[in-house]
């Protein structure tokens, strides 16, 4: 009689029970990742080779993203802080507001749609082609040989994107406040000066762009080397990666906002 | 893709990273004075804090030379009783005051130091003696107001004498 | 300890989480010997291979390879078990990323310390091997499947193995490639004295050459021989499999209980 009710709670059921399967999944997957890292270190090429293909390939998105965002919070920022006759402040604002949030937060986020769906791409289609397996039976780890420097590289490159990303950004708002709307440049700089403190937004911010690169290319990696090995498995897998990361990103950041300031 | 040329681009990459880092560290945060390790504290007690905060600046002549590290209500007197970490560069005389003053019309407060005369410094621990409270903006128009009705009042009752 | 037979499975069952998928396996083959396992799809032939190759683990019985059980071996075993052998995927399984030359030389590089120039000479050999020495600088995306499937045969081959697999290897060739393939396959199990396990159903081609047939269906052997054997078979399935007859023990229809008359509506009832 009640079938209609029990099915979506059973479904919820489910739902969850598989999350949790998927977490412990991925805990152990991570774990592999850093006892077969050891490669990493002696073939440091591999690594550098996939910081080509996750970092350098996404520099032109970040700058070019970066330095919009920097625009619009110039023009909103200046636009409210004129109301209260503190347009002086916008060189604070938006190097606050990009230290503290949107650097990492933007950057990951467009990573994880740039780069971490390719990679999620790269490691499913290889495992449909049946290359890992080859791998393998050449007694060549696939999670050393493959995932790892992956994920290295993803890691390593987050904090510079989002350090460029913030570059940017500031530079953008200074091109709209400064050379655009006429505010003083030494103003600018020197507002931002004063309330940008090295250890709680630079270094804070870092760490959390840090915390997100680990999470997004591992939520990446995991994806590709999970995925049904046929056409619509790894489509659905990179599709997973993409929205999986973005829900990870805001729900740490949140936790780490609430941890830091 | 050739070896070299990949090699060349994550050098730039890095090479990138390293610079905005450093351009943020350096150019857009400040470096605070208790990044230097000597500091010392002092302390000073006021009626209003007003709006000062942790990690205000302390300045003198308009330049920072240290930070609000602490602020508690002294229960017995209560009063705020606030502590203040200073550059140990600088040494300030027995009879120095605090002010907390208001940077702008609309800005940040923080505390303001003026040098006195007395040729003995204080010390780590000691205790400002003088002390003036941060301006409430409500008492202030409270008291524009009724220095505001006096007048008129004074006024009229001259109008008044001068009529009759 | 050297027996007549370097692949020996004993008793070997194997299920995917509850669907059993070989049962009670036996089968023996010498060395040197290239031998082929036919039959159906799904009927667990495929599985048999990556029994050998230690990719999945018997949950029954012994898989003995040159003396050694492989569902029981450690990982440092199973390493040295693995580079003492060659699998050639059913396409090729090349790495995208690498070129023809890294390729064939991705298995020395892991395994061996070998000076480069050393490398580039094996690799010149193996490819000349199979007849394509000059494409080194290629990268798979830009050859033919028969190529592809060629060059992974060279890189199959590259440390000399003792046992070589091959998982369908004529899957989807058009027939020069096809004879190409057969050739080298005949020609490197002579030439290297390799034992060689070949899944597949392609009955002409693999009878041409080997000197063993194993006929697996629903997880079981239900025939073997040599090819002679083989092609004047008695059994009604095995006769169905290499004649390539529509219908026999594996039927043409697919089973219904119901009658062509009752499906169509023409036997009494309601006609709607």
């Amino acid at each position: 009689m009640f079938d209609f009710l029990v099915t979506p709670i059973r479904n919820l059921g489910h739902t969850m029970i598989n999350a949790i399967w998927r977490l412990g999944s991925i805990s152990h997957f991570l774990f592999s990742i850093l006892i077969y890292s050891g490669q990493c270190l002696t073939r440091f090429s591999l690594v550098i080779r996939e910081i080509y293909f996750a970092g350098v390939q996404s520099l032109i998105i970040i700058i070019v993203s970066g330095l919009f965002v920097g625009m619009v919070l110039g023009l909103q920022g200046y636009n409210t802080l004129a109301r209260f006759g503190s347009s002086e402040a916008l060189g604070a604002l938006v190097a606050l507001s990009l230290l503290r949030e949107l650097g990492p937060v933007l950057a990951a986020l467009l990573f994880a749609s740039r780069s971490g769906s390719a990679i999620t791409a790269e490691i499913g289609l290889m495992k449909t082609t049946e290359q890992l397996d080859a791998m393998s039976v050449m007694a060549v780890n696939p999670i050393a040989r493959v995932v790892a420097p992956r994920f290295w590289a993803g890691v390593l490159s987050m904090p510079v994107l989002a350090a460029l990303f913030n570059v940017m950004g500031i530079f953008g708002g200074y091109l709209i406040g400064v050379v655009m709307i006429g505010l003083d440049e030494g103003t600018y700089w020197s507002q931002m000066h004063n309330s940008v403190d090295l250890h709680f937004d630079v270094i804070n911010g870092l760490i959390k762009s840090l915390v997100f690169g680990i999470a997004v290319t591992l939520i990446a990696v995991y994806e590709g080397y999970d995925a049904t090995p046929t056409a619509a498995g790894v489509s659905a897998a990179t599709t997973r990666t993409v929205v999986t990361s973005a829900l990870v990103i805001l729900a740490l950041d949140f936790i780490l906002t609430a941890f830091m300031f | 893709m050739k070896r070299s040329t990949i090699d060349l681009w994550v050098g730039i990459f890095v090479a990138i990273g390293i610079a905005c880092i450093t351009f943020l560290s350096l150019k857009v945060a400040n470096l605070t004075p208790q990044s230097s390790d000597s500091t010392y504290s002092l302390y000073a007690e006021f009626d209003n804090i007003g709006g000062l905060k942790i990690k205000a600046p302390v300045k003198s002549s308009g330049v920072v030379v240290g930070r609000v590290s602490n602020i508690e209500l002294d229960t017995k007197r209560y009063v705020a009783h606030v502590t203040l970490t200073l550059d140990s560069r600088y040494q300030f005389s027995r009879d120095t005051s605090a002010e907390i003053l208001t940077a702008g019309l609309l800005g940040e407060q923080y505390v303001g130091l003026t040098q006195g005369g007395d040729p003995d410094n204080l010390k780590q621990g000691d205790r400002i003696a003088l002390t003036s409270s941060a301006l409430v903006l409500e008492q202030l128009i409270s008291k524009f107001m009724l220095s505001f009705g006096e007048k008129s009042d004074t006024h009229s009752g001259q109008n008044a004498s001068a009529a009759k | 300890m050297s027996s007549e037979f370097f692949i020996e499975l004993r008793n070997v069952s194997f299920a995917y989480g509850e669907r059993a998928v070989l049962k009670n396996i036996n089968l023996r083959i010498q060395r040197g010997k290239l031998v082929a396992i036919m039959g159906g799809s799904g009927s667990g032939k495929t599985t048999l291979l990556r029994l050998l190759s230690g990719q999945y683990q018997a949950q029954q019985g012994e898989v003995i390879v040159d003396g050694k059980n492989v569902a029981k071996m450690s990982h440092g075993e199973l390493y040295a078990h693995r580079r003492r052998m060659g699998m050639l995927f059913q396409f090729g399984a090349l790495f995208t990323d690498l070129s023809v030359f890294d390729n064939v030389a991705f298995p020395i590089r892991e395994h061996t310390s070998l000076p480069e120039s050393m490398v580039h000479d094996l690799v010149t050999m193996k490819l000349n091997a199979v007849g394509l020495r000059g494409t080194q600088d290629l990268m798979p995306g830009e050859l033919s499947g028969g190529m592809a499937r060629r060059v992974a045969l060279a890189r199959a081959i590259a440390l000399d193995p003792a046992l070589m697999l091959y998982d369908e290897p004529f899957t989807g060739l058009d027939p020069i490639s096809l004879g190409v393939i057969a050739l080298l396959i005949k020609k490197l199990n002579q030439a290297l004295g390799t034992s060689a396990v070949m899944v597949t159903h392609d009955v002409h081609k693999s009878l041409d050459i080997v000197d063993h047939v194993y006929f697996v269906a629903n997880g079981e052997i239900i025939a073997e021989g040599t090819p002679e054997q083989v092609r004047a078979a008695p059994s009604p399935w095995v006769h169905q499999f290499v004649y390539g007859e529509a219908d026999g023990p594996v039927h043409f229809a697919y089973p219904v209980t119901t009658s062509l008359e009752s499906d169509l509506g023409l036997q009494g009832g309601e006609h709607v």
